[in-house]
């Protein structure tokens, strides 16, 4: 609702006087409190920069690590030339082989084999739909001030409530995706919201909880698969049965693609979360709190039910984003089901500021890299873990705006508190 | 030493903080600058202080320019400041935080912590700042505290002692003994300036005074024989009346029943000890005391925002013992917290958003969960109108109001509500005398549409103003309940726990 004022344009000089200029810095030492502050203070100019100030790095990385580049570097001094031009070829041709990657093969579609011209986007969404949905596991506690490290364990449990009821019980196609979609959130919640609970009564830091019941669920997930209920029948390996069919997302566009509607799953959460936090009294208690607890607690909001509600929606959308790889894409559960997206999905709300479109377009932004590195690596030798220095040089940009601001010359600083509210309303 | 600010300007972006600002300040002279919050006295002791620089002007030490680019060079030239929030260490002791930034270390940097302690004790002597250098600065009075700072300043050898807003956190005891302090380095030869609001200690303790208002000198050389009614127009630029109207008060029933209310800390100590009272409709009951003496956790437990509480509290006959705050606040209890920046106000939130903090839930906010913004923002522009909150709209942040106008935001959100009782704690703390003046008159308002109304304040002055019956409180006790003809001297023993009736 509100559309924050230009900074000193106001003429009266009641509204900003030069005491409140300097206010003193606000007496949050927690970790949480300073994280949070960097992320939910940022802005979107910010957030692009450091992802193009890391495809710079990412270019001189590809250009000393590329061998045609290494060789035309030996007899620089007699053709300095080629150097450059071995450069740009080995540049060039990575980036380009990583965003045709990531969106589209244009050989393909000239040919006019959509199929084959649309296979990188399809794993881009593929990708994704798990990222940008625990995302929402890290952006929704950010927002009531708790800071959920714990997406990957919520994960781990939640798959092993989806995924038993996808393959242990006979259901009709569609209720039975949705009762296993709907056990694996609720496993999900169940398990983040003993963070919660356990914050709200003893105070105990989400932090470390989080990351203790990390380790409590992924070696869970491990004893469950050597269970006979749960191990696949005749296997000696942690695997549990196939999932039923009645149990899966249906593919989009047939089976020559991966991309199924779990995304369209995510997107719908990304709207429903937007409109709770922006638009609901529940959703303006989360904010308030995250905002300012103490005052949240004078003026009669209970604190600790807040806490529990956000890690329980946490939970919820942790358990979503299990089943787009356990209903989806692998159709099983394996010690590995989770993969590392759990602590992706830390990165993902960071670059999304928080805020559900923001974890959108940072979610689709990393799986296009991740699907883009692959086809990189496939077809230039470009090794995938530059995609993954990517994500890193971007974080890190990100928990230091001020290097970005000074590389780019932004002034800024005063504006922080401002683009918090930007997504307040209508 | 004489310090001379010539032309002093200083732009944030379109907002003019100081506009050719020119005064001096003279060795052996108290020097006061008055004005109100927001008027751009602190903007001019950072340039002063090197902590910003001017945009146009300049400083002179003795007739000669100098630039202070950082506060380490205007330190060397013999500028000492002392903030109106300290900069102590909390665990370290007294030499230590006074020797902080200029330590002197022997072989091998260890600290020469006894030529540290001698060095505070020297200065303490000389000036009558009696501390124990060895004493850790969190277990010490804020007044001691600030007597550390004094003593940091004079240890780097000051000749101008700026005390920026000295008197906010002090006792009415340990301001006498500020002032008594200040006087003594005043005969000791140090150009003293002090920044203040507050006209009593102006007039009492000043040798010179100059008015700012909205970053400009509006009047120097002003004698401190001047009237508090003539500061204090000139301070706000019109004509205010430093006493409140109001008609004898008209007490109805009881609404406020308070009987044997203990809190309890941590450590099973006692804050609030076996406390009773009662406060009638159309009442004001003024808490009094000095700062600590258990009115803060008295308020909160009655707010439900205490957990160890014993005790009796009851609200319109129902007890609230053991309630949540959002059930106390919905019987009609309005709370104007202490610390409205921290407690009372969101400020990363817009104005109308703050005015619906506390009613989110109810109608016409929201309806089934779901909020109408068109409704909270009629609500913010009419508030914002009717309590005069000085803001471009009211989709501003609360964070960049001026304290006065967060109070008003405060204020609107609970006197909007339907309410039996009204509970402010330090309502006016911090805030310019136009701000004062229509707190005043709303909580005197509320009192009579037959409001029950708890005051909390440790400022004589607004005590006065507001009480029809004063209940004074000493080390977690009730030291008396008295009527509002008691003396000053009376209220001061009674708070200094001398008598107890």
């Amino acid at each position: 609702m509100t559309t924050p004022p230009e900074e000193h344009s106001t003429g009266l000089s009641g509204s900003k006087t030069a005491d409140t200029l300097h206010p003193p810095a606000e007496l949050d030492s927690s970790i949480t409190g300073s994280v949070r502050r960097t992320v939910l203070g940022m802005n979107f100019l910010v957030s692009l920069l450091a992802v193009v100030l890391a495809l710079v790095i990412g270019a001189v990385l590809i250009a000393v690590s590329s061998p045609s580049v290494i060789e035309a570097a030996g007899y620089f001094f007699a053709r300095p030339l080629d150097t450059v031009s071995a450069i740009w070829q080995s540049v060039s041709s990575a980036y380009s082989a990583l965003f045709q990657g990531a969106l589209v093969n244009l050989e393909a579609l000239r040919a006019g084999e959509l199929s084959r011209a649309f296979y990188p986007l399809s794993e881009t969404l593929t990708v994704s739909a798990p990222l940008i949905l625990a995302g929402l596991a890290v952006a929704v506690p950010f927002r009531a001030g708790l800071f959920n490290i714990g997406a990957q364990g919520q994960m781990a449990f939640a798959a092993i409530g989806g995924g038993f009821v996808g393959f242990a019980i006979s259901l009709p196609a569609g209720v039975h995706l949705i009762v296993s979609v709907i056990a694996a959130m609720a496993f999900g919640a169940f398990y983040a919201g003993i963070v919660g609970f356990l914050k709200a009564r003893t105070g105990a830091h989400e932090v470390i909880t989080t990351i203790m019941l990390n380790y409590i669920a992924i070696y869970f997930l491990g004893w469950v698969l050597n269970q006979d209920w749960f191990q696949r029948e005749g296997r000696n390996d942690p695997i549990s049965p196939i999932l039923s069919e009645t149990a899966l997302y249906p593919t989009l566009f047939g089976d020559g693609l991966r991309v199924h509607a779990g995304i369209g799953v995510a997107i719908l959460a990304c709207v429903v979360l937007w409109w709770m936090l922006t638009k609901t009294t529940i959703g303006f208690k989360i904010q308030t709190v995250g905002a300012n607890a103490s005052a949240a607690r004078t003026a009669g909001i209970d604190v600790g039910r807040i806490w529990i509600v956000a890690m329980l929606i946490a939970g919820a959308m942790a358990g979503l984003a299990v089943s787009m790889n356990v209903n989806g894409t692998d159709k099983v559960v394996t010690a590995g089901i989770v993969g590392n997206i759990g602590f992706d999905a830390i990165t993902v709300a960071l670059l999304g500021r928080g805020s559900p479109f923001g974890v959108l377009w940072a979610g689709l932004l990393f799986g296009g890299l991740r699907a883009g590195g692959l086809a990189m690596q496939a077809s230039t030798g470009t090794p995938i873990d530059i995609v993954l220095v990517l994500q890193a040089l971007i974080v890190l940009f990100i928990a230091a705006p001020a290097l970005v601001r000074s590389v780019f010359r932004i002034r800024g600083g005063s504006g922080e508190a401002l683009s918090l509210a930007k997504g307040w309303g209508t | 030493m004489r310090l001379e600010l010539r032309g002093i300007t200083k732009r944030f972006g379109s907002l003019v903080a100081n506009d050719d600002i020119s005064v001096t300040f003279e060795s052996g002279q108290i020097h006061a600058l008055l004005g109100e919050n927001g008027a751009g006295k602190s903007t001019l002791m950072n340039v002063l202080y090197g902590l910003l620089q001017p945009d146009a002007g300049e400083i002179l030490v003795d007739g000669q320019p100098v630039t202070f680019d950082n506060p380490a060079r205007a330190i060397e030239a013999g500028i000492g400041m002392v903030h109106q929030h300290f900069m102590l260490v909390p665990v370290f002791t007294v030499a230590e935080n006074v020797e902080l930034g200029a330590e002197k270390a022997g072989p091998l940097g260890m600290l020469k912590a006894k030529a540290a302690a001698d060095a505070v004790r020297e200065v303490s002597q000389r000036y009558g700042l009696e501390v124990d250098p060895h004493a850790v600065i969190e277990d010490l009075p804020v007044g001691i505290q600030q007597r550390v700072e004094i003593i940091k300043a004079l240890t780097r050898d000051a000749q101008c002692l700026i005390l920026d807003e000295p008197t906010a956190v002090l006792t009415p005891q340990e301001t006498d003994e500020l002032l008594a302090i200040v006087r003594e380095l005043r005969d000791a030869g140090k150009a003293i300036v002090l920044i203040t609001h507050k006209l009593r200690e102006v007039r009492e303790a000043a040798d010179v005074i100059t008015v700012i208002r909205r970053g400009r000198v509006v009047a120097e050389s002003v004698s401190p024989e001047t009237s508090e009614t003539e500061l204090a127009g000139l301070m706000v630029g019109r004509d205010v009346s430093l006493r409140v109207d109001k008609e004898p008060a008209q007490p109805r029933d009881v609404v406020v029943e308070v009987s044997g209310l203990s809190v309890f800390d941590a450590a099973d100590r006692a804050i609030v000890d076996d406390v009773s009272f009662d406060v009638r409709a159309g009442e004001v009951l003024c808490i009094a005391g000095v700062q600590g003496n258990g009115q803060s956790e008295l308020v909160e437990a009655l707010m439900g925002l205490e957990d160890r509480v014993t005790g009796r509290v009851l609200i319109g006959g129902d007890s609230v013992m053991g309630r949540s705050t959002r059930r106390i606040l919905s019987l009609g209890v309005g709370y104007v917290p202490e610390d409205r920046e921290h407690d009372g106000l969101v400020g990363s939130f817009s104005i109308s958003q703050n005015l619906v903090l506390d009613s989110i839930g109810e109608t016409p906010w929201s309806r089934a969960g779901v909020i109408d913004y068109a409704r909270i923002r009629e609500n913010g522009a009419t508030m914002v109108e009717q309590f005069d909150v000085r803001a471009q709209s009211s989709a501003v942040l609360a964070s960049t109001l001026s304290g006065g106008n967060k109070q008003k935001v405060v204020l609107a959100r609970e006197l909007s509500r339907e309410l039996r009782v009204l509970i402010a704690a330090q309502p006016t703390r911090g805030l310019d005398v136009g701000s004062i003046e229509f707190v005043h008159r709303r909580i005197i308002e509320a009192r009579d549409a037959g409001i029950a109304c708890i005051v909390v304040s440790t400022e004589l002055d607004e005590v006065y103003a507001l009480a029809d019956r004063i209940m004074v409180m000493y080390a977690g006790r009730v030291a008396g309940i008295v009527g509002p003809e008691t003396t000053r001297d009376e209220l001061g023993l009674l708070m200094a726990g001398a008598v107890t009736s």
